[in-house]
């Protein structure tokens, strides 16, 4: 329940409103702490008490823009006939995918799943193109991991690997993992230990107690050597060569992971997205589990979108798998690299595509681009982009978090109901897609589409 | 719910209906808007089944089917989803099998978004509250009213069913103390100043005195180990007095010394509950064949890790762990012949069927697709001394097994599987036919083969509405999320909130999971309420 209060000094204002407890969905930290002040006249935010520099952008520069709900070819056009044309693409194309969600609520992610089973779609989230490599590896080893809480609690070894948190999460030093004070870390920081491993010295640096570099490249190697002397076994001697960490100071990591009361690991796309990628999130999870032989050490993936963990686990609950999944032959596949959305369109392999508020006309390679330029494109964002401006029907929806309400799940899997600030003229991601779900079962009235 | 005015004439069938006295006698079961009635109409549609076994819809009273273990666990074995793979039709979703619900509370709603994706079933979840930190802390301060207040707070703020205990007083051992786990019942847990004993006996008295439908529903300390059957009984001894739910007690019942060869303890734990009334329990069989470790107490799956076999430990702050592996029960194997052995011990010495209930801790057991064997199993003898000559021999000569030539009827399996989890659950309209049950039937071909009978039945009328029809899905249905609400002071939310700011990393506020979650949910009445149904919702 939304709790909305005029506070004293705006008595005489009746259109400004408190939002306490609001939720921040800007990045996977997903703060659940914002007090919003909102200026109902005219539709802004002008206070986000508790946001980051982040947060706070997309808290106070959000506004309604005066543009179309719907357009087709760049016309604007009533709500129903551009989802009249989004069933008609989706129904008759051999090849439908479905890309992008990590910026919807839950809600949302469930009915785009359930459109993908109807049409017999490919259905793929961001996850594929940041932490995919982790999901890989998270099914061959494994993982040892931990609501953000615990760690606030009871990490007395903090290890950040291949992540900048300083200026991508903010808050995450300052809310979960660092300075807070917790239950069996009664001084915050002082009771813990931060330890950056990274090929640079980041912004993040001032914060860690020791900062690790590492040969560009060479992280793979630098998890197999630590897994390596956690067990006892010996190692390579030109290891400092290799990856550029001195022995001795791989000793002391060992000996300070060994030791430590509750240990943990966390890792961004400086680990995923380099050379090894599902090869080194799978060294970097199996060390973690290694650990547990000696001590508590769990790992996590620091996520980036706000509800990229959402994305994951209504995918898994609804088809087995988290991302990167076909339904052509009438059920759930999984096979990163043939289904995952980069690599589909740079082969040339769809005929239309449903992107969910997801931007890949600016950010993917360029054959995929190239061949999105190609084939009908649904769009739905709440801001105008590359992909809407190019897309055959482009709906501009309403924001989450800010106007509207719906679930999201944290980086660590804790789910969040969110609570909307003001109202918007435009739709929900959901109610679009529930629009063209249910055309798409009328359309599929005579009968099911046949698999392949 | 089948829309108003729909009758149904189920006729000529065999019914069993255990908790209406009826023992496979003739009868038709007529049916009108989603209830059992006891007159229809002329348009009433007829299903003539002559010779056909009917009885109430199945109620599962411990099976892992949702949230964030299950989920965690389709994540991690995606090999075993491609072996089995089912295609969308005109009725159904498309998907995959394979593996396969208790929760934090952090978690709830997970398991209630799950939910509402989960067809056709009515389902409702307990929650973990045994190694809840805040709760600990009062029961160390001795404050015991406030405990209640505070369990049922946590229940209705999650939307539970009732309070699941796992491995109580593990947690500060196992995140606190490097990876160790409570091995004796009686031993301090620090910082908190009392005993696992001492806590699982303050939640079953203060569950049992919320007068929660159903009561505190155990995982007892020690799962898995030789010798465990002590912590056992003593676990039942603490709950005199007040009504207790022991769950998936196959894995509790093993005699031998701690860390030698398991041997069979089913008789002493089951001429316990033979002779109180207070207690009831499901057994959690297991079945050979691939299974997935899957439950709270993470201390137990790191034990039977093997060698460097997948494994997922996964924390959540104040209130549980969380420990997922795959795992494989293997005939060959002496111990997992010895625990299926004592499963079907338990059942064949029980003399209760009212307060010994069928599971398979599923998929911790077995998944729940090997109930037609099981219940095949206890139902004929022949078969399972065919069985027992392809399993360990060892274990065979160890157990008492060979001895008991007992058969179950269709009558008891119908009660084990139906009448008792209903009775059990507190849910006064399931698990049988009488008038003003809800609609919910199972049609079975008659078979001697009781494996093939129930693998398959050939009708399923769900709330009134037929969902399978010669054993072809015909429709689908949106299940009823089941809940309760217990009483409470609210005056204890301020003592909640303080603790939120310090310990949690998710606000007060936005703990609690809001009615707009719920949609069509009915309120499992408490026990000093009558038997009224209070519904919510559409």
């Amino acid at each position: 329940m939304s709790e909305t209060k005029t506070p004293e000094a705006a008595k005489d204002e009746p259109n400004i409103r408190i939002v306490e407890d609001a939720t921040c969905t800007f990045c996977g930290c997903v703060c659940d702490d914002m007090e919003l002040t909102v200026d109902l006249d005219a539709n802004r935010i002008t206070k986000a008490k508790n946001a980051c520099v982040l947060g706070r952008a997309w808290f106070l520069q959000h506004g309604i823009e005066d543009h179309p709900q719907a357009m087709i070819d760049g016309r604007e056009v009533p709500l129903e006939e551009a989802m009249d044309e989004a069933a008609r693409i989706l129904h008759e194309a051999k090849f439908p995918i479905t890309y992008g969600l990590s910026d919807s609520p839950c809600e949302a992610q469930r009915v785009a799943v359930a459109i993908n089973d109807l049409v017999l779609g490919n259905i793929d989230t961001t996850t594929s193109v940041c932490h995919g490599p982790s999901g890989i590896a998270f099914q061959g080893v494994g993982e040892s991991t931990s609501t953000l809480g615990e760690v606030k609690n009871r990490a007395d070894l903090v290890i950040y690997w291949g992540g900048n948190p300083a200026e991508s999460h903010p808050r995450h030093f300052t809310r979960y993992t660092v300075t807070p004070k917790g239950r069996y870390i009664p001084n915050g920081k002082k009771d813990r230990y931060v330890v950056l491993i990274d090929v640079r010295k980041t912004p993040s640096a001032p914060v860690a107690d020791q900062l690790i570099r590492v040969k560009p490249g060479r992280d793979f190697e630098l998890l197999w050597a630590l897994r390596a002397l956690v067990r006892g076994r010996d190692v390579d001697p030109d290891i400092e060569k290799i990856t550029g960490v001195s022995r001795e100071v791989l000793d002391e990591l060992v000996e300070r992971m060994k030791n430590c009361n509750f240990g943990v690991l966390f890792f961004g796309m400086g680990l995923t997205m380099t050379r090894g990628r599902h090869f080194n999130s799978g060294a970097l999870l199996a060390l973690a589990t290694d650990l547990n032989k000696y001590t508590h050490f769990v790992a996590k993936p620091v996520r980036g979108h706000g509800n990229v963990t959402g994305a994951d686990n209504v995918v898994s609950w609804q088809t087995g798998y988290p991302f990167g999944v076909n339904f052509h032959r009438g059920y759930p596949r999984f096979n990163p690299g043939e289904y995952t959305t980069v690599d589909l369109l740079a082969r040339g392999d769809a005929d239309a595509a449903l992107m969910i508020a997801t931007d890949p006309a600016s950010n993917f390679p360029k054959r995929a681009i190239e061949h999105l330029k190609k084939i009908p494109v649904i769009s739905l964002d709440a801001k105008p982009t590359y992909t809407s401006r190019q897309a055959r029907v482009a709906f501009m929806v309403a924001t989450y978090g800010i106007n509207t309400g719906g679930t999201v799940y944290r980086m660590d899997d804790v789910p969040i109901t969110l609570r909307p600030a003001f109202d918007s003229p435009f739709p929900t991601d959901e109610e679009v897609l529930t629009g063209i779900h249910t055309r798409l079962k009328k359309l599929r009235a005579n009968g099911r589409k046949k698999a392949a | 719910m089948a829309e108003n005015g729909t009758e149904l004439r189920i006729k000529g069938g065999k019914v069993y209906d255990p908790a209406n006295g009826i023992d496979g006698e003739v009868r038709d079961v007529l049916v009108r808007d989603g209830r059992i009635v006891d007159k229809v109409s002329e348009k009433a549609r007829t299903f003539n089944i002559p010779g056909m076994v009917v009885m109430p819809g199945g109620i599962d009273i411990h099976c892992h089917i949702a949230g964030p273990k299950v989920n965690l666990s389709r994540k991690l074995q995606p090999e075993d989803h491609r072996l089995d793979v089912h295609p969308g039709t005109d009725v159904t979703r498309s998907g995959v099998g394979g593996v396969t619900p208790s929760v934090p509370p952090l978690a709830a709603r997970h398991v209630i978004e799950e939910f509402h994706d989960t067809p056709v079933i009515d389902k409702g979840f307990y929650v973990l509250l045994g190694n809840n930190m805040f709760l600990y802390d009062l029961l160390k301060q001795g404050r015991k009213q406030d405990f209640k207040d505070a369990i049922a707070w946590w229940v209705t703020a999650a939307r539970a069913a009732s309070v699941k205990l796992v491995n109580a007083g593990s947690d500060e051992f196992w995140k606190g103390r490097r990876n160790e786990n409570v091995t004796d019942v009686n031993e301090k847990i620090d910082p908190f100043d009392l005993t696992p004993l001492h806590a699982t006996a303050a939640f079953i008295e203060a569950v049992d005195e919320l007068n929660m439908p159903h009561p505190a529903h155990i995982h007892c300390n020690n799962l898995g180990h030789s010798g465990n059957f002590q912590t056992t009984l003593d676990t039942m001894k603490a709950a005199e007095g007040h009504r207790a739910h022991i769950a998936h007690i196959q894995f509790h019942s093993y005699a031998g010394e701690l860390g030698k060869r398991v041997q069979t303890g089913s008789e002493a734990i089951i001429d316990y509950i033979n002779t109180h009334e207070n207690i009831t329990t499901d057994i959690g069989m297991v079945m050979f064949g691939k299974a997935t470790a899957m439950t709270a107490d993470a201390p137990l799956t790191w034990m039977l890790r093997f060698k460097d076999t997948k494994w997922i430990n996964a924390d959540t702050e104040c209130e549980s762990g969380c420990g997922v592996m795959p795992f494989e029960y293997q005939d060959t194997n002496y111990t997992h012949t010895m625990q299926w052995a004592i499963g079907l011990e338990l059942f064949l010495l029980s003399q209760d069927p009212w307060r010994v209930m069928f599971s398979t801790d599923h998929p911790n057991g077995a998944s729940f697709r090997t109930y037609p064997r099981l219940i095949r199993l206890l139902m004929d003898r022949g078969f399972r001394a065919e069985m027992m000559k392809q399993v360990n021999q060892k274990a065979i000569s160890n157990c008492l097994l060979p001895q008991l030539d007992r058969e179950y009827s269709l009558y008891e399996i119908a009660i084990i599987t139906r009448a008792a989890p209903a009775r059990a659950l507190g849910l006064a309209n399931k698990g049988h036919l009488g008038v003003g049950a809800d609609a919910d039937i199972t049609i079975y071909t008659d078979d001697e083969n009781r494996e093939r009978m129930f693998n398959a039945p050939r009708y399923v009328i769900k709330a009134g509405k037929p969902i399978i029809e010669d054993h072809e899905f015909v429709d689908d249905h949106i299940g009823r999320f089941l809940h309760t609400e217990p009483e409470y002071d609210s005056a204890i939310e301020d003592q909640i909130r303080p603790f939120f700011d310090d310990y949690y990393s998710i606000r007060f506020n936005n703990y609690r999971v809001d009615a707009s979650y719920l949609h069509d949910h009915e309120v499992i009445p408490l026990r000093n309420s009558g038997n009224g149904r209070k519904k919510k919702g559409k």
